[in-house]
């Protein structure tokens, strides 16, 4: 029997209030860790997740849309642009490679892009990471009715090797909208936790000339992805003067991921709203340690004062239940991790769904320390004032 | 061999009408090691003032409170709280167990203050006192008499020179009364604990071996009235 135990009995007998409390520390801290830790890692994740490329081509239009489009395939792309304009950009020498992007079919949900294998052949999309495909898959063939699924894709659609599918027209899908064209699975990519895992990769000729598409547009592509060379930082201003200021015909997004970090710039009010949220309910739960510890110092006089006749000194109540405060909330930052966890790996789920890119609650992040310091700081200072009246209690009044 | 001794102490109180009332003066008072003293006296004689003097948990206006060769009244409170958790044991009217702890471990707060605490003397004393069947019960599953019984092995648990006793009967029927003065005297007997137990029952008197009426010890003029409740 010590302090600890003693504070720990406390806790115990009020387990309802006790519970609540818990629950609104834990909430507090996984609220903090959230919007701190897992937003930063969003932030990271997907700048990290331009799949090495350093800008992005496309029509005349928002160059967010261009990156969400090319580079997330998320949005729509603004429009088309020549197949020529694909074959001027590839020539530049500052350019180390340019992909064609074609897009406007799904099958269930999942896009189908149109590009050349080249690009998941040739090109690292993070330093040293090429693109692998599972044991016995291989590359579609130019020109073929190929396809190679992303590990996302693949998984949620349970394509595999060999497995055939009709395209959909749009983005979206729409059972009425089916193409007649006939694809086979050749190959599966290996999970590279970025955009390209919830695609279907097919030869860029079949979205320009799928049944029911615009001849006009057979040569048309939707974006150009573009690799600089090594050092070539001053060739993207030269490009970006080429299409943004002299041109008008085209937009480059250049450097390509300091356009998503702009993009969650815009939206950083929504973070400073969350953040508020994070804050208020921590300090509720401070709110809550301190009122049900103030409180029940008002039933517990009695027992301060037996404690105290029994030899405690001043302090050891004081620190009984400053203890008990520290406990609470110790306890209220233990679960606070497994909700994070728990709601980190939900939202992953979801953003990968959505994205393809992958966030992972367990990366290391100063907010996963200084929150739960920081909530621990907040229960120490709520059971300060409960614990000053647990050390004035006086002893010969309340004993009965 | 004297193990407490009062010398000319005396205490005041500020009376809700804001007059100075005192409400003990002794001159003097000695108890001896392993001896056992009854103190007769009235509901508002001063009884449990004059005991929490002791305890330190109050501290006297003047005097000297020495137990066991320390002066209670000059000790700082922190040292009185550390003497009282090593040296005394504490028997109330009413029981004043923890509802929130078993039997077993109220006994073990009675130790937790002066050392570690001992779970086996912890249970042998319940057994002592005739609760070995009811070690995890709660006060409130225990009859009066059983609590009592509790709270006599809580003060004795810390193995204390000498146990006060304020009233320890005077919630008891007559037989469970009469059980729990027993346990008190023969315990604290058994571990060679001086008893100065309060009451103001007389049929106790022929119990003890030293009576001393507290109206003649205590020198205040204060009548039970004028003590605005305290006692």
């Amino acid at each position: 029997m010590n302090s600890v135990s003693i504070a720990m009995r406390g806790i115990r007998e009020r387990r309802v209030s006790s519970a609540i409390t818990i629950a609104a520390v834990a909430l507090a801290c996984s609220l903090l860790m959230l919007v701190w830790a897992f937003k930063k890692e969003a932030e990271q994740s997907f700048a990290g997740a331009s799949g090495g490329f350093d800008a992005v081509l496309g029509p005349r239009g928002s160059k967010l849309q261009i990156v969400l489009n090319a580079l997330y395939h998320l949005d729509e792309s603004p429009g088309l642009m020549r197949w020529a304009d694909y074959e001027q950009a590839t020539k530049f020498p500052a350019v180390e490679a340019a992909y064609p992007l074609a897009v406007g079919d799904n099958y269930r949900g999942y896009r189908l892009v149109g590009s050349i294998p080249e690009y998941l052949q040739n090109h690292a999309y993070a330093e040293g990471q090429s693109f692998e495909l599972e044991s016995g898959g291989s590359l579609f063939e130019p020109r073929s009715m190929q396809a190679v699924v992303g590990a996302f894709a693949a998984r949620r659609l349970g394509l595999g090797i060999g497995d055939t599918f009709h395209p959909y027209h749009g983005l979206v899908y729409d059972e009425g909208a089916k193409h007649e064209e006939l694809y086979t699975v050749t190959g599966v990519l290996k999970a590279t936790g970025t955009p390209v895992d919830k695609v279907i990769w097919i030869p860029i000729s079949g979205i320009q000339t799928m049944s029911g598409h615009n001849p006009k547009a057979a040569t048309d592509v939707s974006a150009v992805l573009i690799k600089l060379k090594q050092g070539a930082n001053m060739a993207g201003f030269q490009l970006d003067m080429m299409y943004n200021k002299q041109g008008d015909r085209l937009t480059l997004a250049w450097p390509a991921n300091r356009t998503i970090l702009q993009f969650f710039d815009k939206i950083s009010w929504f973070d400073k709203i969350l953040q508020a949220v994070a804050a208020l309910v921590a300090i509720i739960a401070g709110g809550s340690i301190l009122a049900i510890l103030y409180n029940a110092m008002n039933e517990r006089k009695r027992d301060i004062a037996v404690l105290r006749a029994l030899g405690a000194r001043k302090r050891t109540v004081f620190m009984i239940s400053l203890l008990e405060a520290v406990g609470m909330t110790f306890a209220g930052v233990i679960l606070g991790f497994v909700v994070y966890v728990f709601l980190g790996m939900g939202i992953g789920e979801i953003v990968q769904r959505e994205t393809g890119v992958a966030l992972s609650p367990f990366s290391g992040n100063a907010a996963m320390v200084w929150a739960p310091l920081g909530m621990l700081g907040i229960g120490l200072l709520s059971g300060v004032l409960p614990a000053i009246k647990a050390y004035r209690t006086d002893v010969s009044r309340n004993l009965s | 061999m004297s193990l407490l001794s009062l010398k000319n102490i005396s205490k005041r109180y500020l009376s809700d009408r804001g007059e100075w009332t005192e409400i003990v003066r002794i001159s003097s008072f000695e108890l001896n090691s392993g001896e056992q003293v009854l103190l007769q006296g009235e509901s508002g004689s001063g009884k449990s003032t004059l005991l929490n003097m002791i305890a330190g948990i109050v501290t006297a206006d003047t005097g000297e409170i020495s137990l066991d060769g320390a002066d209670m009244r000059l000790l700082p409170e922190s040292a009185r709280d550390a003497h009282r958790a090593r040296s005394l044991g504490y028997v109330f009217q009413n029981f004043n167990l923890l509802d929130a702890y078993s039997c077993i471990e109220n006994v073990e707060l009675g130790m937790a203050f002066g050392g570690k605490t001992d779970v086996e003397f912890a249970r042998k004393l319940l057994e002592r006192v005739g609760l070995s069947e009811r070690l995890n019960y709660r006060p409130d599953q225990l009859s009066q008499g059983q609590k009592q019984r509790v709270a006599i092995a809580r003060a004795l648990a810390n193995r204390p020179k000498l146990v006060l006793a304020d009233e320890p009967t005077g919630n008891l029927d007559p037989s469970n009364a009469a059980i729990a003065l027993d346990l008190i005297q023969s315990l604290c007997r058994e571990n060679g604990t001086a008893l100065l137990l309060v009451s103001h029952n007389p049929s106790l008197r022929d119990k003890f071996e030293r009576t001393i009426d507290l109206m003649e010890l205590n020198e205040a003029s204060v009548s039970p009235t004028e003590t605005g409740g305290l006692s």
